[in-house]
């Protein structure tokens, strides 16, 4: 039997800071195992990045618990196996005056520890990653001055500078262009490949019938949640039910497309 | 000068005093710039005031001699340990907490300065700096203020950086929620250093001007950090000495020297977008 890393159960959230308290999330139950690669899928404000973010630590559980590695998230301590790529990247400081390497090795910090610095080990593994990336020759830009698919493919660098074991990414692609979306798809499936489990917010239906091992679709409730051949099978009305409005597949390649 | 620096103490504690405050106050004031959190410094350094009224005034009231840039410090370090806490409390609006303690600061000064006899003497010195303020013992505690700054940022380096960059991913990664809280320690303590070279009012200039001057020129954050620290040291040098030679306080001619570099690495920059921009069309 495959080892569980995560165990969603019965999750519910709603943002209190904001005016109507409509629930985000409504009695969640999910399970990713080991060396999966989940695809959660939903229209936007569906609740997906609210569920990163309490996976993540970053929100804190109010109705629920979530367990990683069998431990509750609050006890959870190896937060430096896990890479995190937030949505858009928007989070970091704009203008801030660091080159793409200051920031790629960043990501290192809580595998390294208190009170030690960066090593020869660390800086070969930030080239490593550069090049996985095919951002070598921006290691000394300086971040700001990047565009908004460079800057993104500099945070994928970041997660995945520790060889993380799992991989949390709440729309990684955002901005990039489509050979380095290729590109970065081809990472991640070499790193499912080494057994890395992935959790991967998406809107791009056709990354998630190309890639994922498993599908589950959000809109407030938990509407699907199995596996990706399953989830091919549903029809284009359920699909439509679950995002609230209608929903056509637009196929090209080998690819099919999700658009209202 | 140089005679004077030689054959007065004075002038020797305020000049390297003045020194050691040129390193520590850009090197601190990069990861407040950075953070958006400039106005802690302002905030600060008007609750420091509050402490220094305090010290004046316990002094007078139990016949003892308290030096009054120790409860100057302890003020400080409180006030920005209620700007963490308030920040929390807000937390949509963290930029709240910086308003609150700043009025508190201001408040608490005005009261233990009317309560405070005899500090009216030295309040221009507190307010502006001055060259001859500078104490052994005031020596002393700048120049172990500056021995925890460094170690702290030495030592910390990787996990400052992560939380001024992106305070998000350091939540993920679990950065230890004490470093925040000393680093605002830090900050005061920094504050509480200046605040005799440059004085209250501009002690926030101290630390913000020479790091905005370097963002101008630096594309990293350790250049920016170095350079920031080569900038404040020529404002509190050539700020000092025009001070000496003019006889007045040194908070205002340090600072308008930072506010020329200022000027200067501005309009650099302006004149090497033009040059590009001609470049371009002649191209």
């Amino acid at each position: 039997m495959s080892e569980t890393i995560f165990e969603v159960r019965d999750l519910s959230y709603v943002y209190t800071d904001r005016p109507e308290k409509t629930p985000a999330l409504k009695d969640i139950n999910l399970k990713i195992n080991k060396g999966d690669f989940l695809a959660i899928v939903g229209p936007n404000g569906s609740g997906k990045t609210t569920l990163v973010k309490l996976i993540l630590g970053l929100l804190s559980i109010q109705t629920g618990e979530i367990l990683i590695n069998g431990k509750r998230s609050r006890k959870f301590n190896n937060w430096d196996e896990v890479g995190y790529v937030s949505q858009k990247s928007n989070s970091f400081q704009k203008g801030f005056p660091a080159t793409v390497s200051e920031v790629v090795l960043s990501g290192l910090t809580k595998k390294k520890g208190l009170f030690k610095s960066f090593n020869k080990q660390d800086l070969a593994a930030r080239d490593r990653v550069l090049e996985l990336l095919d951002i070598k020759d921006l290691a000394d830009k300086n971040i700001s001055a990047l565009s908004g698919g460079q800057t993104q493919r500099v945070f994928i660098a970041r997660a995945l500078v520790t060889k993380p074991s799992i991989l949390v990414l709440d729309e990684p692609t955002v901005g990039i262009d489509a050979r380095h979306v290729r590109e970065f798809y081809d990472v991640l499936s070499r790193l499912k490949n080494e057994e890395v489990t992935i959790l991967l917010v998406t809107h791009d239906i056709g990354v998630v019938v190309d890639k994922a091992d498993s599908v589950a679709c959000i809109n407030e409730h938990l509407h699907f949640h199995g596996s990706n051949h399953d989830f091919q099978q549903l029809d284009e009305a359920e699909i439509s039910k679950i995002y609230g409005f209608p929903i056509q597949f637009v196929s090209h390649d080998h690819d099919r497309e999700c658009c209202s | 000068m140089i005679e004077a620096f030689l054959t007065f103490d004075f002038i020797r504690y305020s000049v390297l005093s003045g020194l050691i405050v040129g390193i520590i106050a850009p090197l601190i004031g990069a990861f407040i710039v950075i953070r958006r959190l400039s106005l802690i410094a302002d905030a600060l350094s008007h609750v420091t005031l509050g402490g220094i009224a305090f010290g004046v005034w316990l002094s007078s009231i139990f016949a003892v001699t308290i030096n009054p840039l120790v409860t100057g410090i302890v003020f400080s370090v409180i006030g920005a340990l209620g700007i963490e806490r308030l920040r929390t409390v807000y937390s949509n609006y963290k930029e709240l907490a910086i308003p609150i303690i700043m009025s508190a600061g201001i408040a608490m000064g005005i009261v233990l300065l009317s309560m405070a006899d005899g500090i009216n003497n030295n309040l221009f010195a507190y307010l502006f700096g001055s060259i001859s303020a500078v104490g052994k013992t005031d020596f002393y505690l700048i120049a172990i203020i500056a021995v925890i700054v460094c170690l702290f940022i030495f030592i910390l380096y990787k996990e400052l950086f992560l939380l001024s960059f992106d305070e998000e991913y350091a939540n993920v990664m679990k950065a230890p929620k004490w470093i925040q809280i000393a680093f605002i320690i830090v900050v005061a303590l920094v504050i509480s250093a200046s605040m005799r070279i440059v004085g209250i009012l501009l002690v926030s200039a101290l630390m913000t001007l020479p790091v905005a001057s370097a963002m101008r020129v630096t594309s990293s954050f350790k250049q920016l950090m170095f350079v920031s620290v080569i900038f404040g040291e020529i404002a509190v040098i050539l700020g000092l000495v025009a001070s000496y030679y003019l006889s007045i306080s040194p908070g205002g001619t340090i600072v308008l020297v930072s506010l020329l570099i200022l000027l200067a690495t501005v309009l650099k920059k302006s004149n090497h977008k033009q040059r590009g921009e001609l470049d371009d069309q002649s191209v």
